[in-house]
């Protein structure tokens, strides 16, 4: 955020002809390191590390109400704090509407998704647990919907699942894995200097004029996100839905290498 | 969205609840400048939503670190009155829910007002929802967007948006509540007519990419008729006194 107009005018006249940071291609991600149950204090735990983008996301699980259109089942809160120590622009105090979007859309896509079989999370008759997904932005450099998505299946994938037995929540021992029920990941793609581009990094983002998250599993998309000013025509829209699905394949694999089994 | 208990079959002989075909939108009626204070307003009856929409400014943008020395700021705020849904009294004022819609909404309107006549000033668009029956967002956009017009500030597009959302297997146009808590998918879209750019796009649920590209076409379709119920409000006043005019003489 706010980069000098000479590294801006560096980076368009370098995107025009078809280059960038690092020599990365026009539709391929930074570099991503997962690094799971860092916080073995939490059900479940992830570190993404993408580019520069550091995004922390930690599961908590508690005993309590269902919602009530869906007394049956578990629930899922997802919040997103954008910290004051991770970029110079990010201020402490209420959420702001990038930290409430971010949160909104990530949750979407574990939601519509089926991510956590959240059947499996009923209880008894007016208990279920409720699944806290938190993502703490450790380092600002673009792209967070998509390292936040990420981090944050990977959590759950790896999430151990408490017992709940005579009242008491057990977190420790001989505990098994979070029941999940399907894997989807996000792309999020943006145009920039007239080019589309996949996985924004921070100095890119700063003058991006439109963006477009696609949370996808297999065969759907499960969640898509249209953000900026700027806007896309249809032609492109189905562009990006095609291309997601093609490169969602890597993403799921990342995942899937994660856990040991 | 896929809540399993007690689903009701949304479409019966291919027409849905309320008799629509999945291609039919819901009545729409446009007032244009209800609210004699603001620059310009509107006022939306979508079926049984009702929403207000009002725009003040171009002004000058306070709190002053808020203002841009090369384009006016654009503000947004969609609220939903606490009386407005059929369930529960709702709490008034911002959730995080209304946060996101503001943004989102406010991004549309940024894609077409030419802020940068108007450096240092901000344009504020309220959007009140009064009365809630699903796709309240779309209803406020295409709302504001009358409002907008019907203030003069320029643009080079007046959007419109509307929502296509999957029961069972079929594209339905336009989801009510009911239909918008049992669908398979809501995806709000919001395309400036001229061009036909997509200016807001959200989606949740379960569409195949075939899917995605016949949502956005029925989109297109029903576009057409909202544009023309939007303009119709702007040009009502204006043709009533060209009748007295008539009359007149």
């Amino acid at each position: 955020m706010n980069i000098s107009t000479i590294t801006e005018q560096y980076i368009r006249e370098r995107l025009t002809k078809g280059v960038r940071e690092n020599g990365r291609g026009m539709m391929s991600f930074r570099d991503i390191n997962l690094e799971i149950g860092k916080i073995p204090n939490a059900e479940g735990s992830a570190e993404i590390n993408l580019g520069n983008t550091k995004v922390l996301v930690g599961i908590k699980m508690d005993v309590g109400e269902p919602m009530r259109d869906k007394p049956d089942e578990g629930s899922i809160m997802t919040g997103a704090e954008l910290l004051p120590l991770a970029h110079h622009s990010y201020d402490a105090g209420p959420p702001s509407a990038e930290a409430v979007e971010l949160a909104r859309v990530v949750d979407r896509g574990i939601r519509a998704a089926n991510i956590i079989d959240v059947k499996k999370l009923f209880i008894e008759e007016g208990k279920s647990w409720n699944v806290f997904i938190d993502l703490y932005v450790l380092n600002y450099d673009g792209n967070l919907f998509d390292s936040a998505t990420l981090a944050a299946v990977a959590a759950l994938y790896n999430s151990r699942m408490p017992k709940y037995e005579g009242e008491k929540v057990i977190r420790e021992g001989n505990l098994e894995k979070l029941p999940i029920g399907n894997l989807a990941t996000s792309c999020t793609y943006a145009k920039v200097a007239g080019t589309t581009v996949l996985d924004t990094d921070g100095s890119e983002e700063d003058f991006a004029d439109v963006r477009m998250t696609i949370s996808n599993d297999e065969k759907h998309v499960r969640a898509m996100q249209k953000g900026l000013g700027g806007a896309f025509t249809p032609g492109e829209v189905d562009k990006l839905v095609e291309a997601s699905f093609e490169k969602s394949k890597e993403l799921r694999k990342i995942i899937q290498g994660t856990r040991g089994d | 969205m896929g809540n399993s208990a007690n689903k009701p079959e949304l479409i019966i002989d291919g027409r849905r609840l309320d008799g629509r075909t999945p291609e039919q939108l819901r009545q729409i009626k446009i007032t244009a400048n209800p609210i004699r204070n603001a620059a310009g307003s509107a006022f939306i009856e979508w079926g049984n939503n009702k929403i207000l929409a009002a725009v003040y400014g171009p002004r000058e943008a306070l709190p002053k670190h808020t203002q841009d020395p090369n384009r006016a700021v654009i503000k947004c705020r969609y609220t939903m009155a606490p009386f407005s849904s059929l369930e529960e009294h709702g709490r008034p004022g911002m959730n995080r829910r209304a946060i996101e819609i503001s943004k989102v909404t406010r991004e549309v309107f940024e894609n077409v007002i030419l802020t940068d006549l108007f450096p240092g000033n901000e344009i504020s668009i309220f959007i009140e929802v009064l009365q809630s029956d699903g796709g309240t967002r779309a209803a406020g956009i295409t709302c504001a967007s009358v409002a907008l017009a019907a203030s003069g500030i320029p643009m080079r597009d007046m959007p419109f948006a509307v929502s296509v959302g999957k029961a069972s297997d079929t594209l339905i146009i336009d989801m009510n509540k009911i239909e918008d808590n049992y669908s398979n998918a809501d995806m709000p879209v919001a395309i400036n007519p001229r061009t036909k750019e997509i200016n807001l796009l959200q989606m949740d649920g379960e569409l195949t990419p075939e899917e995605v590209h016949r949502g956005l076409e029925m989109i297109q379709k029903a576009g057409e008729t909202i544009t023309k119920i939007q303009r119709e409000a702007l040009k009502a006043p204006y043709e009533k006194v060209n009748e007295k005019y008539k009359a007149s003489i």
